[in-house]
């Protein structure tokens, strides 16, 4: 889940602990952290090149009796990508789904409140340009 | 005779803790955090991810502490530790035209849709010393909804003005971290290699393209920078995953055209692409990369700028300290077997001359 990746350590963990009870977590993967190599296009949209790598952490984990959870993160923090996991593997149950959704509902709106705020502030560099009268005219 | 030496162990241990000792400078002022230098010494850590080809800000922050703030130093220690991490794979390629935008400029367009917005830039400043440190507090805002930015070569594309980039052929990039690199390499191959290559050396050969020596009448077609989403397709999973994005440079030099028989008159592109906001060495990427392509574009060779091997082999700034740093390294035996030759030389030119004076 694309959200949970973008989520701090802090806000994880609120949001596990608004979850809880927790059935029993079983490892599939232990959690680690490795490499993923960024590409980029040629010119913005042609073939693929190599550009450098980045950071990931990422987890696996079963629930007891229930679905399996899975997270990517970019940056090292494996014990997040498990709670990440966690909280993947609630949302896979139907009946969790609605707790898990409104236990995001804070994260989305901080989320989306950063990428306005982004917008806001670069709207405000936003050059206007005018044309000056020519005096001969 | 050979005659191995050995010691220097404790001298090297305390000079590494008087290393420490200056790292850490004056005890009464505090210690710096890596917040601190993430956020307020971002473009040095820009540029160490940059170059040291690991995107992971923490960790070059980390990376300049401990250098000392020397840069190139902690980008030899990024490059280390990278070495020490499996690989999950690589992501999808980025999509910069569905950039965050915090900074896009074209000196090619005045009006274009999105607009020129500055962003936080030094151009326009008065570059005098100290003025507004002090402030640093508010931004004005101005509610913007979002907004398509497409990119400029994408909007000259689409009349065919300029040449379309490479098509994807379905092939894995070479990966000069995987492979070692033989010359001549492909333009993917360029990109990577300049992509993690000096800004100082890039800066350099790109501003020497502009002074005559492989001029390509560039433009800036377009310079953005701001958050672009990663892409991940995880095997186990069997779909893709997103796990964050990062924050990228890219430039788009529009530069001079060509045509053939077949094809009619066009611009032609040079591409940057940087971790972080480089702008500079976005710049400069981009006027080197298409000072590479002379070949391919039917130009003649005679730049510093455009010998690919030259260009690329010199690239790479922990290479470079790498091999220029290691002279100061004891060199006792070999120096000893010259001071020897010199010696030999010597005594057979006074015997010569002697031999010569006894003659006459």
């Amino acid at each position: 889940m694309a959200v949970l990746a973008r989520a701090g350590k802090g806000e994880l963990d609120a949001i596990l602990d608004q979850l809880a009870p927790i059935p029993a977590v079983q490892d599939l993967r232990a959690p680690e952290i490795g490499l993923v190599m960024l590409r980029g296009r040629i010119g913005g949209d042609g073939a693929a090149f190599n550009l450098g790598e980045a950071t990931v952490s990422r987890a696996a984990i079963r629930l007891e009796g229930g679905a399996p959870g899975f997270s990517y993160r970019l940056g090292r923090s494996p014990a997040s990508a498990r709670v990440a996991a966690v909280i993947d593997a609630l949302w896979q149950d139907e009946a969790r789904r609605a707790a898990v959704e409104a236990a995001l509902v804070p994260l989305r709106a901080r989320l989306a409140e950063g990428a306005a705020t982004v917008r806001a502030e670069t709207a405000a560099t936003k050059v206007d340009f005018f044309t000056l009268v020519r005096g001969e005219d | 005779m050979y005659v191995a030496a050995k010691g220097g162990e404790k001298a090297i241990r305390n000079a590494h803790r008087l290393l420490a000792k200056r790292r850490r400078g004056n005890r009464n002022l505090p210690d710096i955090g890596l917040a601190q230098i993430a956020e307020q010494l971002a473009l040095a850590v820009d540029r160490v991810m940059a170059e040291g080809s690991l995107y992971d800000a923490e960790l070059a922050a980390l990376a300049v502490k401990q250098a000392r703030g020397d840069l190139i130093e902690a980008i030899f220690l990024i490059r280390a530790f990278r070495t020490t991490l499996p690989r999950f794979g690589a992501s999808t390629p980025v999509d910069t035209g569905a950039m965050l935008v915090r900074r896009r400029v074209s000196a090619t367009f005045k009006d274009l849709p999105g607009g020129q917005l500055l962003g936080p830039t030094f151009d326009y400043t008065h570059r005098l010393l100290g003025a507004g440190l002090g402030e640093g507090g508010e931004a004005e805002m101005m509610p913007a909804e979002p907004e398509a930015m497409p990119r400029v070569t994408d909007l000259l594309g689409a009349d065919g003005l300029i040449e379309p980039a490479p098509a994807e052929e379905g092939e894995e990039p070479f990966d000069i971290t995987r492979a070692p690199v033989a010359f001549p390499v492909d333009r993917a191959t360029r990109l990577q290699m300049l992509a993690r290559g000096d800004e100082g050396y890039l800066l350099a050969l790109g501003y020497s393209t502009q002074r005559g020596f492989g001029r390509t009448h560039p433009f800036v077609g377009e310079i953005r920078f701001g958050d672009v989403e990663v892409s991940f397709f995880a095997e186990e999973l069997g779909f893709e995953v997103s796990p964050g994005t990062v924050q990228l440079t890219e430039c788009q030099m529009v530069t001079q055209f060509t045509g053939s028989a077949s094809t009619p008159p066009q611009f032609t592109r040079g591409y940057g692409l940087v971790f972080g906001q480089c702008e500079r060495k976005a710049m400069s990427m981009a006027l080197v990369e298409r000072a590479l392509r002379w070949a391919e574009l039917g130009e003649e060779k005679g730049a510093p700028a455009q010998d690919e091997e030259f260009v690329l082999a010199h690239s790479d700034n922990v290479q470079a300290t790498g091999f220029v740093e290691h002279l100061k390294l004891p060199h006792y035996v070999d120096f000893q077997a010259e001071l020897d030759l010199v010696r030999r030389m010597r005594a057979e030119r006074e015997a010569a001359a002697s031999l010569k004076e006894a003659a006459e």
